[in-house]
């Protein structure tokens, strides 16, 4: 559709497509992050359907201008159903010449590259190491691209000129300017950011008007610069009606304890200590005091899991969050609250290990961990998140079966759900089921006597809490004898309290739902077995198997301990089974070493999620094999 | 605001504190005379007794919570300090105990302790220090002197102890105080005193091993060397020792003497007066164990105490101050976060 501007009678075209995966991308201190979700917001209002990646460095400001300090944020948005942030992008903003060098390799062929001139002066292009005389932009090399240069530093400059603004302000603005071009290309307001810079900067009226002009010289800049003749429009996408918001994965488990605690009537208590990418779900709760949440950094991950355990004994539903190096720390802890038997979630945010490994970066490399990483036989409930906005779904879900069951839950995220964000239709409180609490008011035994250990049907030993007069006792890391709870040393009784806590853990499989298949039939030859946040990835990789003709179905793991009991059976109704993972191929050994199936794996242990070519060219590969 | 000092309905006897475990420490070991002191002033503190906790880590002194008829948690090595504020963040009127002992408390939770004294958890930390690792059969811990030969230190160990009450002091803690297990009035009146005081409380009992370390603290409880070992701190007392009680410790400047004040040297009026309260002067009596040029007595009772706010009642005030100030935010609310879009068809 080519249409004659109004107001600069030039002729602009403007395309029509289904979606675009964009990347904002620069340095550490150009606040790309922010430029993203503004970007994101605005697509998500205006009914796109979207996933966001957020890649950065995990220096807080690595050497300016360096490959090491390049900060991307990636947002694929549509008119159809998304589920991934996009293998490739279709617009790559470069902020300087460092984002053009890291971010340059997955830019599609034919890809529109806006950079940022200024970032491409003979420093910048020395920090970048190119080779002296050579600049990307200036010679030759970037011919299959349709390369936009704009001097986006000189024209904030020139928008804030009037304002008498310091040259930190100014530089700092820039970011604006980008986000309104990049509005102009996509046919989108700007009316959505300016409210939230007015709500942002509403007390400091000099950097608000700077950043309300900066955006609007970057829309005006795309309305008049002439080299730009094409514009894109991405319709809204035809999601299920309802209300909707955007959400991260670490915002969502915040909310899903939240909502959890209120439903069980019970006071949150988080015990965690700062550590990447878990700490905002800290964060985030620690903003809920009117609602009575209690968040305690503690002095360590240690004490952040103890201090969750000491508030459980005493009746709050307790959390502590963390990442690799942190869940190491907890594991002593981990194994005193299944001796114990009291209710607990631990949200693991994995990250890329072993040791410090890839802080920022995703990986789904602790499932063996969650599994068998404690002494001793010390089965927890373990169950996985597989979106952004599934988070909300499986932390409340956590909640309610530690509650249940008085287990310790382990609740596995990951980087790449845990920033990433997609829009989320949220329910309301009275969607959500009640959690009922049950605190031992009475002694439960015969003759008026105290049994702690005493089991209902599912194994589950009463929640007894200090205050509760006339029901003292004593419980601790020792073995137990059955019932009474007392210290016990005899070799019998301590087989059969082996196998209790273990028969509780299985029982949890009938609290949970049947697995169903996700795309695709219910038998065939192929079914690609995923668990966790390569969903999004599978899901598309599949369903464009499947319409290129393939014979091919997705079935997904949420619950990884115990898993569904239907589990076999539905596996045993395909030819083969491919497990992906960012692993090595640790549900791969899981599915093997239950139930003899001769399941392929697929890994990639790159610190990033997969992409969909690679999967479905995969899933080709193992129907052919 | 404690309503755990409610006045229980009926009054209840030292026999009501007793677990009725078999008590299984060996024989002769000092852990008997504080379960005793403790089980002896407990009626008396007017608590209900189901608001009373017990949380210990690992260690002879750990297994204390089986044998006290009260809510009890026997944990984790080291981490009893994490847990029990845990547990009195959760519910502020529990009556908050913690029994440690100087591996637990020192060495595997030396950083929990560091921070449970600074953040002030109004919970009474008991560290029954013997100066050994007993339940592990015999190895120097951070309070053994140096040079003490045990299984692992066969040659003598090579590191210098901490001194406990000066690194409570050092970690701000808001009661620092000593006694003895062979001195059951003198404990008694201390665990008052401690469970008196508004915060963390670090009380330091010495307490003998007679399998492992016999006799590490007999100069203090032995009536042949007592007296001119010990000294008994009492507020507002001057600090006066010996055999006929003729010595006394004055300051000279910021330097403690040990004088004479009966031979005509030295006058009562000139020593140094006990003041609890006073930071400076509990720094110079938390370093008595430290002089290794002049031998002061080890001083007993409550060497400092401070009222400030505790970690606990902080919280609920700012949980109480905010919900005030801004209210409870609906779930509803929570769930739609501020900026949402519908889609109708």
């Amino acid at each position: 559709m080519e249409t004659l501007d109004q107001k600069t009678m030039r002729a602009i075209d403007i395309k029509e497509t289904d979606h675009i995966v964009v990347r904002f991308s620069g340095d550490s201190g150009d606040g790309m992050q922010l430029t993203g979700m503004q970007f994101t917001d605005t697509a998500a209002f205006l009914g796109n359907d979207l996933s966001t990646f957020p890649d950065y460095p995990s220096e807080i400001r690595a050497p300016i201008g360096t490959v090491a300090g390049v900060s991307g944020f990636q947002v694929h948005f549509g008119s159809k159903e998304i589920f991934t942030p996009g293998d490739e992008y279709d617009v790559l903003v470069a902020m300087n010449a460092a984002a053009l060098k890291v971010d340059l390799p997955r830019l599609k062929k034919g890809g529109i590259i806006v950079a940022n001139t200024a970032g491409f002066d003979n420093k910048n292009l020395n920090l970048a190491n190119y080779p002296a005389g050579v600049n990307p932009i200036e010679d030759n090399s970037l011919a299959n691209y349709t390369v936009h240069k704009v001097d986006i530093t000189r024209h904030t400059k020139d928008a804030l000129s009037e304002m008498g603004l310091g040259t930190k302000e100014v530089e700092r603005s820039k970011n604006m300017f980008v986000l309104g071009l990049l509005f102009w290309m996509f046919d989108k307001p700007v009316d959505y950011t300016i409210q939230f810079i007015e709500e942002k900067f509403g007390k400091k009226p000099e950097i608000k008007e700077a950043n309300i002009r900066t955006l609007r010289a970057g829309w005006n800049f795309g309305e008049t610069a002439e080299f730009f003749t094409t514009r894109y429009r991405v319709n809204s996408a035809h999601l299920p009606k309802g209300t909707y918001r955007n959400i991260t994965g670490n915002h969502a488990t915040a909310i899903g304890l939240l909502a959890a605690a209120e439903k069980a009537g019970l006071t949150l208590f988080l015990g965690s200590y700062p550590i990447t990418p878990a700490t905002d779900i800290l964060h985030e709760l620690s903003k809920y005091k009117g609602n009575g949440v209690k968040t305690f950094q503690a002095e360590d991950e240690i004490a952040g899991i103890c201090s969750a355990i000491g508030a459980s004994y005493a009746g709050n539903l307790a959390i502590t969050t963390t990442s690799g190096p942190g869940m190491a720390l907890k594991t002593e802890a981990m194994g005193l609250a299944t001796m114990l038997e009291i209710p607990l979630v631990v949200v693991n945010v994995q990250r890329g290990g072993p040791s410090t490994g890839l802080p920022t970066k995703t990986e789904q490399a602790d499932l063996l961990m969650a599994m068998h990483g404690r002494h001793g036989e010390a089965p927890v409930v373990i169950i996985a998140a597989s979106s952004p906005s599934d988070c909300f779904d499986m932390a409340f879900e956590a909640c309610r079966l530690a509650i249940k069951h008085m287990t310790p839950v382990i609740f596995l995220s990951d980087g790449y759900i845990a920033n990433g964000s997609e829009p989320w239709r949220f329910p309301t409180a009275d969607q959500l089921a009640e959690i009922p609490v049950h605190f031992l008011k009475e002694p439960n035994g015969p003759d008026g006597k105290l049994l702690p250990y005493k089991r209902d049907e599912n194994f589950v030993r009463p929640w007894i809490i200090p205050g509760t007069k006339g029901l003292e006792h004593r419980i601790g890391g020792l073995e137990k004898q059955d019932q009474t709870g007392n210290v016990s040393y005899d070799p019998l009784n301590h087989e059969l309290m082996i196998h209790n806590r273990a028969e509780k853990i299985k029982r949890v499989a009938f609290d949970i739902p049947d697995l169903k298949v996700d795309s695709g039939k219910e038998t065939g030859k192929l079914v690609v077995l995923g668990w966790g946040s390569t969903y999004g990835a599978i899901k598309t990789a599949v369903r464009e198997a499947i319409a290129a003709g393939h014979d091919v179905s997705h079935v997904h793991l949420k619950y990884l301990n115990p898993m569904p009991k239907n589990l076999e059976e539905v596996l045993r109704k395909f030819d083969k089974v491919l497990i992906p993972e960012m692993n090595s191929g640790q549900l791969l050994q899981l599915i093997r070493a239950k139930f003899l199936i001769p399941a392929v794996g697929y890994s990639k242990v790159q610190g990033l999620p997969f992409t969909t070519s690679a999967l479905k060219d995969k899933i080709v590969e193992t129907l052919n094999a | 605001m404690e309503t755990a000092n409610q006045i229980p309905a009926e009054k209840l006897t030292p026999k009501d504190f007793s677990s009725g475990q078999d008590v299984k420490w060996c024989p002769g070991c000092g852990d008997y005379s504080i379960l005793k002191q403790v089980q002896t002033i407990f009626p008396d503190l007017g608590v209900p007794k189901e608001n009373l906790v017990f949380i210990s880590g690992i260690g002879c002194s750990s297994r204390f919570t089986y044998y006290m008829d009260t809510y009890g948690m026997h944990s984790i090595h080291g981490r009893a300090a994490a847990i029990s504020s845990g547990v009195k963040m959760a519910n502020p009127n529990l009556d908050v105990w913690m029994v440690s002992g100087d591996g637990d408390a020192l060495s595997i939770g030396g950083n929990h302790f560091i921070h449970f004294f600074r953040k002030n958890f109004n919970i009474k930390m008991l560290v029954f220090n013997n100066q050994i690792y007993s339940l592990t059969k015999g190895q120097y811990s951070p309070t053994s002197e140096k040079g003490k030969v045990t299984k692992t230190t066969p040659y003598g160990s090579l590191e210098e102890p901490f001194n406990p009450s000066e690194l409570a002091l050092g970690a701000k803690a808001s009661f620092i105080a000593r006694t003895l297990d062979r001195d059951p009035k003198h404990m008694q009146a201390i665990l008052k005193r401690a469970h008196e005081h508004h915060g963390a409380t670090f009380v330091e009992v010495y307490q003998n091993c007679p399998v492992f370390n016999d006799g590490a603290f007999f100069a203090y409880s032995e009536k042949e060397t007592k007296k001119e070992q010990a000294i008994y701190l009492e507020h507002g007392k001057p600090l006066i020792f010996g055999n006929d009680n003729e010595k006394g410790i004055l300051l000279d400047g910021w330097k403690p003497v040990v004088v004479n004040i009966k031979d005509g040297s030295h006058s009562v009026d000139q020593l140094w007066v006990h003041d609890e309260k006073d930071k400076i002067k509990a720094t110079i009596l938390t370093s008595f164990a430290d002089h290794h040029d002049v031998e002061f007595p080890r001083p007993f009772g409550v060497l400092y105490l401070e009222n400030r706010a505790t970690y606990d009642d902080s919280l609920v005030e700012q949980l109480q101050l905010i919900n005030a100030k801004s209210g409870r935010k609906s779930l509803d609310k929570i769930l739609s976060g501020d900026k949402t879009w519908t889609i109708n068809d």
